[in-house]
This record gives C-alpha cells, sequence and structure tokens, in this order.
C-alpha cells in the first residue's frame, strides 16, 4: 500500500475494486465501514454484489476481465470534463499526453459495451471520484489474477494520479495483501529478479554488494517464477525444487499439470507444518515448527513491520523454518551460524536499505515501523511519495484494452470466477482445522444467480457439476444475487472441490501471475 | 488541550477537557462501578450504576455521559448513592434468570462480579419471568436473550467497530431485547460471525460455545490470515496455545480481530496431524526418519543440481526471517535466482 490502513478514515471517497473486502480483509472492511458511518463515500466496482455495497454510495458492475476498458472510461470523462488535477499532472508527472491520446476511444457508451456498466453510471461515478479531494484506491487479487493483471494495476495508477491522489494522506493506491507476509517475503527477495529491497539481481553493483555480503560469486541473471517453476520440471530444465510452507497443488490453476509436473522432479524437499497434497508428493517432508513456537517478524500490506513472539516449544522434533535452512547450507558446505533471528535482523537490515533501520531492540520496546526505515533513528514512513515519487515523475501508461484469455462461449457459456470467503484461508491448511470454522464454513459451494439456476432447474443447495476445458469437480449450489447472470463464484480453500482444477493456466506476460479470474465454465446437473 | 481540575471526593483531579467525571475519578484512582461503560465504544449511559453526586447539580448524574468541568466538586460514594446503585443492581438481577449468580463455568461474568462487588447476593424482589429468545443459529456462540440486561454494548461493538450494526434493540417496553433487523436468526443476518459482541458482553447472554481457558501467560504475535496485520495474544497454558484474543495494542486491530482471526489462529497449532518428525520417501512410501538422515539426503542429492537445474518456493506465510535465508540459500549455495513464492496467488 501507499498508505497506512488508517488513512482510510481520512479519504472523502474510497474506490473498492477487485476486493470482497469484508470475507478476505475483514478489519480493512471494518476501517472502511466505519469512515463510511462517517461521511466518507465507497464506490464499488465490482463483478460481484459484496457485502461492502450495503454501505456504499455507487455500485458498478463490470463484466469479469473487463478492468481497463471502466478505469478507462472513467479517466476519459475526467479528462474530458476538466475534472484532472492539472497542477499535479504537470508538476509531478511525464506520459500524460501520450495517455491521453488513448483514453479518447474509451467514451462511455463504448465503454459501455465491453463492461456492461450503464453509460450515465459511469459518468457519475467519474464525477463522484474526482471531484473528492482526498480519494483513495483499494484493491486486491482481482485486479491481479487476469492476463491484464500488470495493466489493471498501472491503469489503477494512472487514474490516481490524474486525480492527484498519489503521495497525500487519505489517497492512494492500496492493494491488499493476501496472505501475512506477502509483503515481507517480496521485501526480502523471495523474487527471481530481486534481492531483499527490491534491488535488482541485473545490477551490476548490486551483484557485487551481496557477493562481497555473502562471500560467494551470484548468478547474474533473473530466475524463474512459480508459475515458469513447473513447466521448466517438464521440459527438463529444473530437476529440484525446494518448497518452503507452500501447497501449490491447492493454490495454483490447473491442479493436474501441477501434480504432473511435481512428480517428475528429480528431487522434491517439501518443508511444511502439516503434510498437504503438496507434501504428500515429496521425496523428502521437514516439519517446521509453526509461527508460535518460534520467533519472527512479518510485513503486513502497508509495511508496517511487527514482532511474532515464541509462545510454546516446537512440537515434536519440529524445527523453525530458518534453522532448516541454516543447517542444510551449513551441510552443504556455505555456513550459516545464526544463533537467533535477531542476528539474521541484523544481516537484513545491512543488506535492504528500506529495513535499515529495523532491529529487534525497536520491535520489542513496542514500536511496528512501516518501512522505508533507513535509520535507526528513523520513525518510518507512512504516506509513500510525498512531494516525489522514488522513481522522480509519476509515469502515466497508455494501456489498452485486451480481452481475457477465455471468454465464454457456446460450450462453455459461463464465466468463472474464483476467490475467498471469510471463514477459510488460502488452501485450508491451517483454517480447516478449526471446529469453529468449519461449522461455519464446512464445504465448497458454486454461487450461481438464481435466473441462470433456473434455467438449468438447479435446485438452491443441489449438488452438481462444474466443468471447463481443464477439468470437472462436483459441488453444491448456492442461489445468490451477489452473482451477475452469467457468473459463477467458487472459493478456492476446499481440496474436495478444488476451483483451481478448473481455473486457467494463462499468465499475465509481466507479472506471471494467472488468470484465475475468468475463464469459461459450465454446469450440469447430475 | 486545555486542562480541567476538579475534586473527586476531596482530592484534586487534571484531566483534558472533554474528559467525564468517570474519566477523572479513574485518573484520581477511584474506582466506581460501571456496566454499560466500554473504553472501545462511545459512551451511552444506559445502566446508571455509575451515578455520583456533583455539588450544584440536580439528582444523581451517571458518571460515565457526565462532562468534567471545570471547579467541579464530585462526590462518587455515600450512603445515598451506593443505596441507589444496590437498587439498580437488583433490579437487573430481579429481571435476570436465577440459576446466574449461583452458575458456574461463567467466572468471567462482569454482572455477577459487580454484584459481589457492591454486595449484592439476592435481589429481594418479586421475579420478572422473561420470555427472551435463545438463539442457537451460530456454531461459534449463543445468545440467551434472558440473561441480557440491554447494556447495548454489543450492538454498539457491532456498530462502532466493525461498522456494521448486524444487530440492534428490537420490541419495546419489557419485552426489549437485541436481535436482528427482521428479528430473525442471527445465522441469517448480515452478521459476520467475528464475535466482537460476544467479547464485548458483559453477562452470559452472549456467550462462545467453546470458552476457552484462563490462560498462564500471553505472547503477541500476528495474525496468520492476511495481509492485515492484526496483533494477537497468544494465551499459554501447561505449555499449549489455548487461547487467541486481539491485542489491545495492536496498531492495527485494536483488539479487534475477525472471524479467523478469533476462532482458527491456534486451532491447527496442536492439531494431532502436524508432522513432527522428518520424512524420507523409501520404497514409494513416505517414512520417519531423523534429521541427519533427511538433511544429509537433501544435502547430497542438491549437490548435483546446483545452478537453474533448482528452483525454490518460499512462502509468503512463514517469517521475514525465513525468506531473506531461504533466498540467501537459493542464491549464495544453489547458485540461481529461481526462488519465487505465491504472492500471485
Ligand atoms: S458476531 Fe460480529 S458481526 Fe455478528 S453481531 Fe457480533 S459483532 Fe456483529
Ligand atoms: S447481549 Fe450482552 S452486550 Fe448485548 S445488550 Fe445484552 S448484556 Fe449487553
Ligand atoms: S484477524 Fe482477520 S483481518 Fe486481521 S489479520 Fe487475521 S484474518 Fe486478517
Ligand atoms: S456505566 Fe454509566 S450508565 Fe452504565
Amino acid at each position: 500500500m501507499t498508505n497506512p490502513i488508517a488513512d482510510f478514515s481520512e479519504s472523502e471517497v474510497i474506490l473498492i475494486t477487485g476486493s470482497n473486502t469484508t470475507e478476505a480483509h475483514p478489519i480493512i472492511a471494518n476501517r472502511m465501514r466505519r469512515a463510511a458511518r462517517a461521511g466518507t463515500k465507497l464506490l464499488v466496482i465490482e463483478p460481484r454484489a459484496i457485502p461492502l455495497v450495503d454501505q456504499a454510495s455507487m455500485f458498478l458492475r463490470p463484466r469479469p476481465g473487463t478492468d481497463v476498458a471502466w478505469i478507462n472510461g472513467l479517466m476519459h470523462v475526467i479528462v474530458k470534463e476538466g475534472l484532472a488535477d492539472s497542477e499535479y499532472i504537470a508538476s509531478r508527472t511525464e506520459g500524460f499526453d501520450e495517455m491521453a491520446e488513448m483514453l479518447k476511444k474509451f467514451d462511455p457508451d463504448t465503454v459501455a459495451k465491453i463492461t456492461g456498466i450503464a453509460a450515465d453510471d459511469l459518468v457519475a461515478a467519474a464525477r463522484l471520484f474526482a471531484g473528492a479531494k482526498p480519494a483513495s484506491i483499494a484493491y486486491a487479487m482481482g485486479i491481479t489474477q487476469h492476463i491484464t493483471g500488470t495493466d489493471n494495476v498501472k491503469s489503477l495508477a494512472n487514474l490516481a494520479m490524474l486525480t492527484g491522489n498519489v503521495g497525500v494522506v487519505g489517497g492512494g493506491v492500496n492493494p491488499l495483501r493476501g496472505q501475512n507476509n506477502v509483503q515481507g517475503a517480496c521485501d526480502l527477495g523471495a523474487l527471481p529478479n530481486v534481492y531483499p529491497g527490491y534491488q535488482k539481481v541485473t545490477d551490476a553493483t548490486v551483484q557485487k554488494k551481496f557477493e562481497q555480503a555473502w562471500g560467494v560469486d551470484l548468478p547474474a541473471h533473473v530466475g524463474l517464477t512459480v508459475t515458469e517453476v513447473l513447466p521448466g520440471i517438464l521440459a527438463g530444465k529444473v530437476k529440484a525444487l525446494y518448497i518452503m510452507g507452500e501447497n501449490p497443488m491447492l493454490s495454483d490453476p490447473d491442479t493436474a499439470h501441477v501434480e504432473k509436473a511435481l512428480r517428475a522432479a528429480d528431487l522434491l524437499v517439501v518443508q511444511d507444518i502439516f503434510l498437504t497434497e503438496t507434501a504428500k508428493l515429496a521425496d523428502v517432508v521437514l516439519p517446521a515448527a509453526s509461527y508460535v513456537e518460534r520467533d519472527g517478524t512479518v510485513t503486513n500490506t502497508e509495511r508496517r513491520v511487527q514482532r511474532t513472539g515464541k509462545a510454546i516449544e516446537p512440537l515434536g522434533d519440529s524445527r523453525a523454518d530458518w534453522e532448516i535452512i541454516c543447517d542444510l547450507s551449513t551441510r552443504m558446505g556455505y555456513e550459516m551460524n545464526y544463533a537467533s533471528v535477531n542476528e539474521i535482523m541484523i544481516e537484513i537490515a545491512q543488506v535492504t536499505p528500506q529495513y535499515g533501520g529495523i532491529s529487534y531492540a525497536r520491535l520489542e520496546a513496542g514500536e511496528t515501523p512501516c518501512w522505508p526505515c533507513p535509520t535507526a533513528d528513523h520513525p518510518g514512513t507512512g504516506v509513500l511519495h510525498v512531494g516525489k515519487f522514488s522513481r522522480g515523475l509519476g509515469h502515466f501508461h497508455a494501456i489498452d484494452f485486451q480481452a481475457a484469455d477465455e471468454l465464454p462461449d457456446k460450450d462453455y457459456p459461463m464465466i468463472l470466477t474464483t476467490g475467498r470467503i471469510s471463514a477459510q484461508f488460502h488452501t485450508g491448511t491451517m483454517s480447516r482445522k478449526s471446529p469453529g470454522l468449519n461449522a461455519l464454513a464446512p464445504e465448497a459451494f458454486v454461487q450461481v444467480c438464481p435466473k441462470d439456476a433456473a434455467a438449468l432447474g438447479i435446485q438452491d443447495g443441489e449438488k452438481i457439476r462444474v466443468r471447463t476445458r481443464r477439468g470437472q469437480i462436483e459441488l453444491k449450489a448456492r442461489h445468490a444475487d451477489m452473482v451477475d447472470q452469467g457468473v459463477i463464484f467458487i472459493p478456492f480453500h476446499f481440496h474436495e472441490a478444488a476451483a483451481n482444477v478448473l481455473t486457467n493456466t494463462a499468465l499475465d506476460p509481466i507479472a506471471k501471475i494467472p488468470e484465475l479470474k475468468v475463464c469459461a465454465a459450465k454446469m450440469e446437473r447430475l | 488541550m486545555a486542562e480541567l481540575s476538579l475534586t473527586i471526593d476531596g482530592q484534586q483531579v487534571a484531566v483534558a477537557e472533554g474528559a467525564t467525571i468517570l474519566d477523572a475519578a479513574r485518573a484520581a484512582g477511584v474506582a466506581i462501578p460501571t456496566l454499560c461503560h466500554d473504553p472501545d465504544l462511545e459512551p451511552y449511559g444506559g445502566c446508571r450504576l455509575c451515578i455520583v453526586k456533583v455539588e450544584g447539580m440536580r439528582g444523581m448524574p451517571p458518571s460515565c455521559i457526565t462532562k468534567a468541568a471545570d471547579g467541579m466538586c464530585v462526590t462518587t460514594a455515600d450512603e445515598e448513592i451506593v443505596a441507589a446503585r444496590r437498587t439498580v443492581m437488583r433490579l437487573l438481577l430481579a429481571d435476570h434468570p436465577n440459576d446466574c449468580l449461583s452458575r458456574r463455568g461463567n467466572l468471567d461474568c462482569e454482572l455477577q462480579r459487580l454484584a459481589k462487588d457492591m454486595g449484592v447476593r439476592e435481589h429481594g424482589l418479586i421475579p420478572l419471568t422473561r420470555e427472551g429468545s435463545i438463539d442457537q443459529s451460530n456454531p461459534v456462540f449463543v445468545r440467551d436473550m434472558n440473561r441480557c440486561v440491554l447494556c447495548a454494548r454489543c450492538v454498539g461493538a457491532c456498530e462502532q467497530i466493525l461498522g456494521l450494526g448486524a444487530i440492534h434493540f428490537i420490541r419495546r417496553g419489557h419485552a426489549t431485547e437485541v436481535g436482528t433487523f427482521m428479528g430473525g436468526d442471527i445465522a441469517q443476518s448480515t452478521c459476520e460471525s467475528c464475535g466482537e459482541c460476544v467479547v464485548h458482553c458483559p453477562t452470559g447472554a452472549l456467550a462462545f460455545r467453546e470458552p476457552p481457558p484462563e490462560p498462564e501467560k500471553e505472547v503477541a504475535s500476528v495474525c496468520q490470515y492476511c495481509g492485515t496485520g492484526c496483533s494477537i495474544l497468544m494465551g499459554v497454558r501447561g505449555g499449549k496455545v489455548v487461547r487467541a484474543r486481539g491485542n489491545p495494542e495492536g496498531p492495527v486491530n485494536r483488539g479487534n480481530l475477525c472471524v479467523k482471526g478469533r476462532f482458527g489462529a491456534i486451532e491447527y497449532v496442536h492439531h494431532p496431524e502436524r508432522l513432527t518428525t522428518p520424512l524420507i520417501r523409501r520404497e514409494g512410501e513416505l517414512q520417519e526418519a531423523s534429521w541427519d538422515e533427511a538433511l544429509d539426503l537433501v544435502a547430497e542429492k542438491l549437490a548435483p543440481h546446483k545452478g537453474d537445474a533448482f528452483a525454490s518456493f518460499s512462502s509468503a506465510k512463514v517469517a521475514n526471517e525465513d525468506n531473506y535465508l531461504m533466498q540467501k540459500f537459493t542464491r549464495a549455495v544453489m547458485g540461481t535466482n529461481s526462488v519465487d513464492h505465491c504472492a500471485r496467488l
């Protein structure tokens, strides 16, 4: 997030898109609803009628996979009606003219044809958003899990800059991260193109810095992403895979393909707290201690670093993830002799500029700084890009609309979209061990709008088959007004009816994120 | 902010403008019984247990909603005040199921504790039988309106902390109770089963189905279930994590938790399916092994695959330090940049 969570209380308007916030980030949704009680207007633009619509001033319902079109449409109206922040554009940005050229064709009527959003509604939404200062944008994986995910994100950044809302309290472009330490994993270089602190692996100076810090020669070319590794195994290029705390058998698209790849590896090592669907395929399984059994830090979606304290001893012979890696590394001839997480954090602070001022001493004293926090006396940074973008001028991107990879047709007439529900988490490895959560959300289901259900004679609660070009699953149909006609929704937490048996592996060419939010499907009665 | 000076039971105290008499009393270390007052919520002033006397003011105003004023002279307890409070308490209890004061298992009931502190054992009035509704529809908590004292804390929690307002006062007079919009089951309402109202209820009216035991100590941690970063206090008893509650000092959540954080944060920790020993595949089966066997095997098998024949998936669910070491291992030991995690999924 460019802004802290608390900033939502300062916004005049919050545009919420690609996020079912009350289910996926409930405590952030609480903040938004409290803001709404105090006068903030919520503008929800979502394919599904999410619960936040109850508190919203305006709700627009685009077809899944048409985000660039409606965002460009909003900007078209804003520019045409002279609502853009011209002073901000002149002093802080570049590339406006090229983008404005692109926006010309996204008039409300054209956008209506692509997205299904009525032209008048689009105009009203544009006026609402541009008329507010500050206005914030919050989004989640409904924006990123598309082949145009990167385009979608850039388009939202365009919108925020066009209205002068980046670098101001209560504004910003705010991705809500799905897992508790996605932010930290990215910050600390668990990415194939960057070292900790987003320092590029292809930058010779950076490479040298890490070679000195670690005392070894380092590779200069970018590595493979999660979504490239599996095809890499099948192509015989990747032979050994070490998976720590992930369950790609459930989280990745096209499960059959994932399983084939994992089985094809010469060596599969899985380190986890449970024998997950993925661990069952491993050659070696290493038992990790859970987070209450060891010390550590995590970084939340607003870049806030917090401690997780050790409450109990590790169960059985399980060990902390970092201890296992140290032991293995030392056995392979590269000594890692950290006595504690504290010592690892000292090294992190040395090589990661954003974490330069983070230390256990500060965290233990009750501080929870947001990075960038470059020095020990730096309080941390709430709002990013104040006065100036980290790259200098903010760059507008001219982005054209591109349809989703797989659209409904005669054989597969429905759009299938996937996501989260509040009482379960990710692949269910942890949350499905809770009796309370299981009682609240015991089983997989598919949301179907009552009209579509009636057309096929599907009753509420009836078990049906959902089929795509990749596979099929059987699960209960739930009649729900939340989904539009022609759209069905399946949560991905349940292994017995795993949504990702169905989803499309087509990737965003830059972010390499699969298009989990749109594919063509059909429903069949059993 | 401007400072005010007032006298509480003869003691001089200074408080900021806007403070209530109750705030001032607490600042002076003077205890006043309260029931509907909740520091997380806007003042309500419904129960009248917190009444005091203020020089120059008629009657006995509730201290939790009466603003402190400069030069005010407050008496928090005299015979008349104490008697009035006891009457309030007796009326509350007269309307309450009589198994409550003797009931075990509800040790955390604020109402019982208050009654005891005030020396009220029996209400001595003709009990008013109530036919409050009992709502069993939610799998994680029960709502028994016979035990409700209409303090409005649940309503306030859902409205002011969640901004939701799934529950309200419904009906009138003696039949008043807390219910959902159309008076139907909570499970059919907009309720999100977060349990925040249960935490704020001072009686047994809202109760978890599985009340957790009192822990011996608490350790601050962060919820695992999304990127919000809510701080959770992990309660430990007998070497086990037995309770999770929102950390009032959590910078993001200030004690608030959602359904996953509240009911799912610890349940998996001691689950029988936890892995507790390394496993090695032998003759097609995963079999138990020692750490030495497992790690030596991994080290030996990884050695020939240095470079781009190796890849690792780090994790968005483990700590920063683990992620740092996994990428360092991948780069420095295995000689490849093929380290990634499921941020994209
Ligand atoms: S459980 Fe949560 S959502 Fe439901 S009524 Fe209570 S506070 Fe509101
Ligand atoms: S249910 Fe509990 S919190 Fe709600 S009004 Fe009754 S006693 Fe108060
Ligand atoms: S308590 Fe809920 S909102 Fe907070 S981190 Fe956990 S899952 Fe996310
Ligand atoms: S605590 Fe003051 S009126 Fe209830």
